[in-house]
């Protein structure tokens, strides 16, 4: 690489500028590339006419998009998509606004049961809910006799039993960041004649929005990702969300459902892939409520 | 709501108590004479309809089904809500009621029922009362003898062909009566409500029912066979699917002996209360159980019974090993590539970030299932690309691997952004100081950054074993548990207690509730243990680092 022109100082400068910078860009291609190789795999599958895993490579061997459009003509993908975006959307919504509630209540205020309210929290949070899914099952059988509008089949089950869930984790990572904002802030406010209510509102969630941004994209990943109880509740082709509909697509031949399952794959990726780059300012100072500190 | 926050010095507000002279006053006195704002009133007002409306619409089934205990529970709810929100006082209990009743319901209910499973033996031929145990012997050892109805058979269901309950539609060519009949018993029909056909006597159509066609009657030929409608004198089978007999049991239940007899062989089975069974002198059991508490009889059986104790064992061990191994991993990886990429001369970082968070933000289900098929051995992308012949999904080890490998694509990013996070929030003078000081970037990184990191981060990778620990979705979209050994197909190489408990609650060698929810416990036993330590370490971590 070296010609002879070259001094040795250019030389040594290209050295010391390896050594600086030039050796971190190499570990970011590199970490891209990782990153990168099985999603364009997907879109390659994604763009094969052939549609099938086999006849697959790495880099796209075609470009049809017969794929996309079996998808829609050949299963209830739509149906899917939309049950998936709408009951994700809705819960993580309804689940950081309790998770708010409750982070506001442990963090700002100081009452009987305080302390032992939050290890509950913690310690039920290890329960995970999908472990109890023969209780749920039992107890939903229950309420579809009842209330056939809430029980299987329904995305209203689902969503009730993902709120049951609200609590817990979220709570925690938003009340450690609460906690770090300074308590002069809704005191004034309260002195002012603020009600508790006015402080929760307009002094507290607009300060705590890049907490609510990350747990609402957790939230939303989550949702979107919950198969096992899903699983469970979905029976219906229409009223199945996209985890528990493309797993079916799968499940059976899967060699030669492959192209329409990655075309599936990718559009399931939009709104998350959207949502994140959307939030990206708050996603990195949100995460670490360290790094909000003051 | 809609009063403005008004600035300092305007510290009465109308419509608020003046502070008692002499007192300072406190937040929390303030808080609790604020005024009451016109907005706040109407939200208030229109929430509480909610809840009223809520509990009126929840009512009727619950009076309908005559579910008296329900209905209290709904009603002492419902005034303890508009007890808390009409009252000024229990200001906390605002915030964290709406959050706890979903809880309640839906998480803390749910435990309990399992934890009190755990204790019986719940599961398949143990589902139900003695009672019903006793129902389900007499009308399956229904047998056909001579003389007993037929009736011609039509089937149907209430509400959807595949999925509705089964009814029998019956129609007694003698005396031309109609019936319909289902697990629950016989009922008669009303003549005018149904269409007989004259040909072959058949109920062609019914009100309130489905009839279904030959092929959708065979394709539940197993659930028809299966359907027995108990009445008076024995029980109704079908006999294909155009024809059923009332037929008489062989096998009865005799209350003086608490046992059971067959009128052919005069064989006896005698309850056991113990095992719910009834079992017979030679120690044959009815397949037909009942439910009844063991006690701690599936504890022991966990840490004791060699055919599930050593694959829990077995099971633990690894379960441990993909926990860390897959936070582990991940936060090292993770780390490393977010401290090359943060330094001040570094250009293009957010493009580099960009790209690199892509696997987080992709479908983590659907890209397990592309990553199963990537060590796909005959047409994988791994093999492929690497002119590979690895079997990666047949070995115990190289599945173990793979996983771990799928683990850290889909994990990294997190690990990347948190960790960058948290290296902003690490002043620069600190590293500068050691730097000035003579220490090598290594000596640094190990005596300021890296503990730094570790108090910011350590509630995450705690939370994050957690969660690993548990993670059903890695195991089951890609290898299910396997490879499993030919001898033990209950318990593969990379089965986590968690799919290994899911197979054995819903599994094919038939349900066992209770022992899956002793298995449950034990998860949530040591999941917590572990994170109760580390929480602990983790607090004297900080103190001695702030």
């Amino acid at each position: 690489m070296t010609s002879l022109a070259e001094t040795p100082v250019a030389r040594r400068s290209r050295g010391r500028w390896f050594a600086l910078v030039g050796w971190r860009h190499l570990v970011g291609v590199l970490a891209v590339l990782f990153s990168l190789f099985p999603i364009m795999f997907v879109i390659s599958a994604a763009l094969n006419p052939l549609g099938t895993l086999s006849s697959t490579e790495l880099l796209p061997t075609g470009a049809s998009l017969e794929n996309f459009t079996n998808l829609f003509d050949r299963t209830a993908f739509g149906h899917w998509f939309l049950n998936s975006l709408l009951l994700a959307g809705v819960a993580s919504f309804a689940s950081i606004f309790l998770s708010a509630l409750a982070a506001y209540a442990f963090s700002r205020m100081r009452f009987a049961g305080r302390r032992i309210g939050l290890l509950t929290l913690l310690l039920i949070q290890m329960f995970p809910q999908f472990l109890a899914i023969v209780a749920i099952f039992l107890i939903f059988t229950t309420i579809t006799d009842l209330y056939p509008g809430i029980g299987f089949n329904t995305p209203w089950g689902l969503f009730l039993l993902y709120m049951g869930g609200a609590l817990g984790a979220n709570t925690w990572l938003m009340k450690g960041f609460f906690d770090t904002l300074p308590k002069e802030l809704d005191e004034s406010a309260t002195m002012d004649g603020a009600s508790h209510v006015q402080v929760f509102f307009r002094i507290m969630l607009p300060l705590v929005a890049p907490i609510l941004a990350v747990t609402g994209l957790l939230a939303f990943i989550g949702s979107i990702n919950e198969f096992i109880i899903a699983n469970v509740f979905l029976t219906n082709t229409d009223s199945k969300t996209l985890a528990v509909g493309m797993y079916g697509l799968v499940a059976g031949e899967r060699n030669n459902n492959f192209g329409m399952f990655a075309a599936g794959t990718l559009l399931t990726a939009i709104p998350t892939v959207l949502v994140f780059q959307l939030l990206q300012r708050y996603i990195v100072s949100g995460l670490t409520s360290g790094a909000v500190k003051g | 709501m809609s009063a403005p926050l008004s600035g300092p010095g305007s510290t009465r507000t109308p419509g608020r108590e003046p502070a008692r002279p002499g007192l300072p006053r406190t937040s929390r006195t303030a808080r609790n004479h604020a005024p009451i704002t016109a907005t706040g009133l109407v939200v208030k007002v229109v929430l509480l309809g909610l809840v009223a409306g809520i509990a009126i619409w929840a009512a009727f089934p619950l009076i309908e089904a005559g579910h008296w205990i329900g209905l209290g529970v709904l009603v002492a709810t419902t005034a303890a809500l508009f007890y808390l929100y009409l009252g000024r006082r229990h200001i906390p209990a605002k915030y964290l009621v709406p959050g706890t009743l979903f809880l309640i319901a839906f998480q803390v209910l749910p435990v309990l029922f399992t934890a009190s499973t755990a204790f019986t033996n719940f599961g398949d031929g143990h589902r139900g009362s003695k009672d019903d145990a006793v129902v389900a012997i007499q009308t399956s050892s229904v047998k056909q003898v001579p003389g007993s109805t037929e009736y011609a058979l039509t089937i149907a269901t209430k509400g959807d062909p595949a999925t509705g309950d089964l009814v029998f539609l019956l129609s007694d060519p003698k005396t031309k009566q109609v019936f319909a009949g289902d697990a629950g018993g016989l009922r008669q029909l009303d003549a005018s409500d149904v269409t007989v056909s004259s040909l072959s006597g058949k109920i062609t159509a019914a009100d309130g029912y489905t009839v279904l066609n030959i092929g959708q009657a065979s394709g539940r030929s197993d659930a028809v066979t299966a359907l027995i409608v108990p009445t008076d004198d024995g029980a109704i089978r079908s006999n294909g699917l155009t024809r059923a007999y009332e037929g008489k049991a062989a096998r009865a239940y005799d209350a003086g002996c608490d046992c059971v007899k067959d009128s052919e062989t005069g064989k006896t089975w005698t309850a056991d209360e113990k095992v719910g069974s009834f079992v017979a002198a030679d120690g044959e059991r009815l397949t037909q159980g009942w439910k009844v508490n063991v006690g701690l009889k599936n504890f022991g059986a966990v840490l004791t019974d060699p055919n599930i104790s050593g694959p829990f064992f077995g099971t633990l061990a690894w379960n441990f090993a993909f926990a860390i191994g897959s936070t582990g991993f991940t936060f090292l990886l993770g780390m490393a590539i977010a401290l090359a990429l943060h330094s001040p001369r570094m250009r293009g970082t957010n493009f580099y970030r960009v790209l690199l968070i892509l696997p987080y933000a992709m479908p983590s289900f659907a890209m397990l299932l592309v990553w199963r098929d990537m060590f796909n051995t005959d047409f994988g992308l791994l093999n492929n690309l690497f002119g590979l012949d690895v079997d990666w999904f047949g070995g115990a080890w190289s599945a173990r691997i793979a996983v771990l490998l799928v683990q850290l694509w889909l994990g990294y990013p997190y690990m990347f952004l948190v960790a960058t996070g948290a290296l902003q929030a690490i002043p620069r003078e600190l590293t500068e100081a050691t730097s000035v000081d003579g220490a090598t970037p290594w000596q640094s990184f190990r005596a300021v950054t890296l503990p730094l990191l570790l108090v910011a981060l350590s509630p995450l990778l705690i939370a994050s074993f957690a969660y690993n620990f548990n993670n059903v979705n890695a195991i089951l979209f890609t290898t299910e548990g396997g490879p499993f050994a030919p001898d033990n197909p209950r318990n593969g190489a990379t089965d986590l207690l968690i799919t290994y408990t899911y197979r054995l609650a819903f599994g094919a060698q038939g349900a066992e509730y209770g022992l899956a929810a002793t298995v449950s416990i034990f998860i949530f036993a040591i999941v917590a243990t572990v994170s109760a330590i580390s929480f602990r370490r983790t607090r004297k971590q900080e103190e001695v680092y702030s």
